[in-house]
């Protein structure tokens, strides 16, 4: 390896290097708050590191790594996902009793995990990445051991996440044995100019897709998540429906393009099938629901389902549209996830409707995140979520995918049913549950993330500016 | 920049009343007046230079997003600055009206009302499409809420309703907005939103068709026409006194403002293709909204029903495609507005009052409150179509209009008149006159509600006796407006032989007869005599 090499794998390298920092650090001073700040200033530093090696990029690393603008643009949104995350991990994890520090070097492994899958070249990486995110998270999962369903929830994730694992291994092999190779680009090469795929490599895919889909919870592999949702931290929670499903939509983006699989019109079908039930499935299941979390857990099925259209438009306008789409996604989640966190206690999760009454006239700072939280998940103006889901749809609309299209906009109505429902909960007469107060460190996130729903609302034009320069394949 | 100042206004008053609103009771009241009071000087402002040659009055061009082609493009003409004038005076009218009607969370209110209003004022000034559907559906956020937490018994429900309606109605209109841009980013190249881009953008018939269609469900759900006017009973029956007053006032003129600025000029000949199946549901509307409106015994909803009434009249005027009939729109836009934002406040002050929008409960009630039975009276009689008030000028103008274009639907329109002439009898009747049913112990209006009614009361007199200045003002716009359609018309009548019902709308006229005569009402009389007794 070159110096060059290890200049463009800087911010990988903070992200390894952390946790074994963290882990010295315990078994010198177990202190919570020095391990937290640690963990902050490390994801900033690996977040600033993007600009620094942007310049020298794209840049490949023979055969695993290709380091360019599209996968640097996904990390930083990894990082600072993962970093609004850890923010507001603060207060629910400070209330858990015994070890807690533990958690911050988890969730650094994860996040290395999930940033290796936007480099990812090759199978090898690919799969690295995806084991090492996976097996992270049936740990972050269970994390508070006292509670029977988060140790349920884990156990749950940990036999689903390998069966599927091993679908995706299996797609692998059966893409090797046809190519010769693991390497993306070099199976492009190998694939030839023309469209028809065998059996033996559409057969692949389709494994693949059994891997892939449950990763982003996509109907009908979607069964693990709203137990999952519901039983592990709310921080988590928002963790695995953002940075784990952005990570993997980062590789499939890649892959799937590289390979053309939008071409094919057996992947195209599929695609289209999967991402139209993901988008049904999701928000009808979503509208019975009483548990918040579970209910989040639907609506990031239906998310996950209107994103995957971009996968058809076989256009560099498609992947921007979903690039702004993963942002503003994901600062509408945590927002989401991070107010139940903060509100939850250690001895009750505050994820029943009825936790939620009247919260607007008592806490209005909190309610108003969370409000603007779902009126960006139903895609209302003035939120990050209604450009994003006009982006796609007029994405979708050039590509001529008027089903597809159409199928979104009903489920807009469908969602915004249920999102509808959680808002008048907020704005009715107050309840008697007693509310947690908040640190700091709580409010700073809350703010971060109302702002970010605003300013990606109102003025979205300078992201969308960046995301086309810098983002194509 | 003044278009701009104007929304900046709105918004910035909207998010101080809402921060003194958690320490303070009145200052919220005070600002949102000072906030409106501010934007109607600056529109009245533009009165006197409205009858300028020019395209528009104003026209602010600013880049919002432009790798999407959209930029924030703000215009005022003469159609948008009635509009405008209209939505600032009815603001001021009902912060004044909830002054001891709202009296939990006053922050909130107001900062839902401002916000609502900003976004009324942005539909009426965008000429960016994307930028329109952005304040279209903004105004549905506050007023949702506004129904959800300050409204009567089954609030949650309609305000449910009324957001899932709009909404699936404004979603369709997106998906038009955007099949628009890449019909006209093919053609030309020109991938953009702007409204004078896409004006004239050249189109397969059947494209233009399922266009239109999107856009109309929008427009027609706001409106509304009946099979989809359902959401509209509830939403104003449960809505506060303000939000029923801006409701029926505003937000349904959202609605016919979206058919004269952008179906007509934007679809010409789609429009016509589509008329009769307009005027036809314009006339169901009229005649099922009044008698619904009849079989009311709730006072509120009743009023609601006779919006369903009124807005047909203007479905039946968009789709007459004459200058005659325009104004009656204009016009109607207005008196409807003021008359039935009234009689809205007057139930308010009546259900403070006496508890109960039950009109079986209620009789005899001019005895007690004798100003309060003369408001009622003259907005009865205004809703019914007396001459002198401003919804006879209206509805006159409509129906020459409708009769230029179409006999049958003209005369059968006549016919709500005499509707509405029971069912707005009846409210008097049965509220007002009659016998005592309860004895109950109230109090007239107040100096504060007197001054409310006596403004409203000027101004749909002054409408009624000088429709002159409104017509005036909205005149340039709609002339651009049809001659743009008739251009287009007739270039296609052209090239294919059409039935005969596009030949009577596309017929020639002179538009300088027709206004002259609707300068005052006297003569205004005269043709509606002499038009009435034509088919006769």
């Amino acid at each position: 390896m070159t110096e060059q090499d290890f200049l463009c794998l800087t911010p990988f390298l903070i992200i390894a290097i952390a946790p074994v920092v963290i882990m010295i650090v315990i078994s010198i001073l177990r202190n919570y708050n020095v391990v937290y700040g640690f963990s902050v200033l490390s994801l900033l530093a690996a977040f600033g590191s993007i600009f620094f090696i942007l310049p020298s990029v794209p840049h490949t690393i023979e055969p695993l790594f290709i380091i360019d603008k599209f996968s640097l643009f996904f990390v930083g949104i990894i990082i600072i996902s993962a970093l609004l995350v850890t923010l507001v991990s603060y207060d629910y994890i400070k209330r858990i009793e015994g070890v807690r520090e533990e958690y911050y070097i988890v969730l650094f492994t994860s996040t290395l995990g999930a940033v290796l899958l936007t480099v990812a070249n090759h199978f090898i990486l690919f799969w690295l990445g995806i084991e090492t995110l996976s097996i992270s998270l049936y740990i972050l999962i269970a994390f508070q051991r006292s509670k029977s369903n988060s140790i349920e929830a884990g156990i749950k994730y940990l036999i689903l996440a390998s069966v599927s694992s091993a679908f995706l291994l299996f797609g692998m092999a059966l893409i090797y044995t046809a190519f010769g190779t693991m390497q993306f680009c070099a199976m492009l090469a190998a694939l030839g100019t023309g469209n028809k795929l065998s059996p033996l490599i559409l057969s692949g895919f389709g494994m693949m897709m059994v891997g892939i889909g449950f990763k982003l919870a996509l109907v009908p592999f979607h069964m693990w998540t709203p137990d999952v949702y519901q039983g592990a931290p709310a921080p988590v929670s928002a963790y695995i429906a953002t940075v784990s499903k952005g990570a993997v939509m980062a590789v499939l983006i890649r892959f799937f393009f590289t390979m053309k699989g939008f071409d094919n019109q057996y992947l195209f079908v599929a695609i289209s099938g999967i991402a139209i039930l993901s988008m049904f499935v999701g928000n009808i299941l979503a509208i019975g629901q009483k548990s918040l979390k579970r209910l989040l857990g639907y609506s990031s099925i239906a998310n996950m389902g209107y994103l995957i259209i971009i996968l058809l438009t076989g256009s560099n306008k498609g992947i921007q549209a979903s690039v702004f789409y993963v942002i503003a996604y994901f600062i509408t989640t945590i927002g989401a996830f991070g107010v139940i966190s903060l509100l939850s206690t250690m001895e009750y999760e505050a994820d029943k409707m009825e936790d939620f009454k009247g919260l607007f006239w008592k806490r209005p700072g909190i309610a108003i995140v969370f409000t603007l939280a779902l009126l960006s998940l139903a895609g209302i103006p003035l939120t990050a979520g209604f450009i994003a889901k006009f982006y796609i749809i007029l994405e979708g609309m050039k590509a001529g995918l008027m089903i597809l299209v159409i199928s979104l906009i009903i489920n807009s109505v469908i969602g915004l049913y249920y999102y509808l429902r959680i808002i008048t909960t907020l704005f009715s007469t107050a309840g008697e549950t007693k509310l947690p107060d908040l640190s700091l460190s709580g409010n700073i996130s809350l703010a971060i993330i109302a702002s970010g729903i605003l300013i990606l609302g109102i003025y979205p034009g300078w992201l969308i500016d960046i995301i086309v320069r810098l983002v194509s394949l | 920049m003044i278009l701009i100042y104007l929304l900046v206004i709105l918004l910035a008053g909207a998010f101080l009343a809402w921060i003194t609103g958690k320490s303070h009771h009145v200052l919220p009241r005070i600002i949102s007046l000072v906030v409106l009071s501010i934007d109607l000087i600056i529109v009245l402002h533009y009165l006197q230079s409205a009858h300028s040659d020019k395209d528009w009055l104003v026209d602010v061009k600013l880049d919002w997003i432009p790798a999407l082609g959209i930029s924030l493009h703000l215009a005022l003409d003469g159609l948008s600055l009635v509009m405008l004038i209209l939505t600032f005076f009815l603001g001021i009218i009902s912060v004044i009206i909830s002054w001891k009607e709202i009296d939990s969370k006053t922050g909130f209110f107001h900062f839902n009302l401002l916000l609502i209003l900003a976004g009324i004022t942005g539909v009426f000034l965008s000429l960016d499409l994307f930028l329109f559907y952005f304040f279209w559906e903004l105004m549905l956020v506050p007023m949702y809420f506004l129904i959800g937490i300050w409204g009567h018994e089954n609030r949650t429900a309609a305000s449910n309703k009324f957001f899932l309606y709009t909404q699936a109605s404004g979603l369709l209109m997106f998906i038009s907005i955007i099949a628009l841009y890449f019909v006209h980013g093919r053609a030309t190249g020109i991938y953009s939103f702007d409204y004078l881009q896409l004006l004239g953008t050249n189109m397969h018939d059947s494209t233009a068709m399922l266009i239109m269609l999107g856009f109309l469900a929008a427009f027609l759900v706001k409106l509304p026409v009946v099979p989809l006017h359902n959401w509209l009973p509830d939403a104003h029956t449960e809505a506060p006194t303000a939000g029923s007053l801006i409701l029926a006032a505003l937000l349904l003129k959202t609605g016919a403002y979206g058919l004269l600025r952008f179906i007509v000029p934007l679809f010409p000949s789609e429009a016509v293709t589509f008329a009769p199946i307009g005027m036809l549901l314009g006339v169901i509307g009229i005649l099922y909204g009044a008698k619904l409106a009849f079989a009311q015994t709730d006072l509120k909803r009743l009023v609601a029903y006779t919006s369903v009434s009124h807005m047909g009249f203007v479905i039946l005027g968009v789709f007459s495609f004459n200058e005659i009939a325009y104004q009656g729109v204009v016009i109607q836009m207005i008196a409807h507005g003021i008359s039935t934002g009234a009689l809205f406040i007057l139930v308010g002050q009546l259900y403070e009052r006496v508890h109960t929008r039950d009109i079986n409960k209620m009789g005899g009630l001019w005895d007690k409150v004798p100003v309060m039975g003369a408001i009622g009276l003259i907005f009865s009689m205004a809703s019914l179509g007396l001459p002198g008030l401003g919804n006879f000028i209206a509805e006159l103008l409509i129906l020459i209009g409708a009769f230029k274009a179409n006999v049958l639907m003209s005369c059968l329109a006549s016919l709500g008149l005499i509707a509405a002439t029971v069912y707005s009898l009846r409210i008097v009747q049965k509220v007002f006159l009659g016998n005592k049913n309860t004895d109950w112990k109230m109090n007239d209006l107040t100096l504060r509600e007197k001054v409310v009614s006596a403004s409203l009361v000027i101004a749909i007199l002054w409408l009624g006796l000088f429709p002159k200045p409104v017509l005036e003002t909205a005149k340039p716009a709609l002339l651009k407006t049809l001659k743009n359609q008739k251009e287009i018309t007739l270039e296609n009548k052209l090239n294919n032989t059409y039935n005969a019902h596009l030949t009577l709308s596309t017929q020639p006229f002179s538009t300088t007869k027709y206004t002259k005569k609707a300068q005052s009402t006297q003569s205004s009389n005269l043709i509606s005599l002499r038009s009435l007794c034509t088919p006769l």
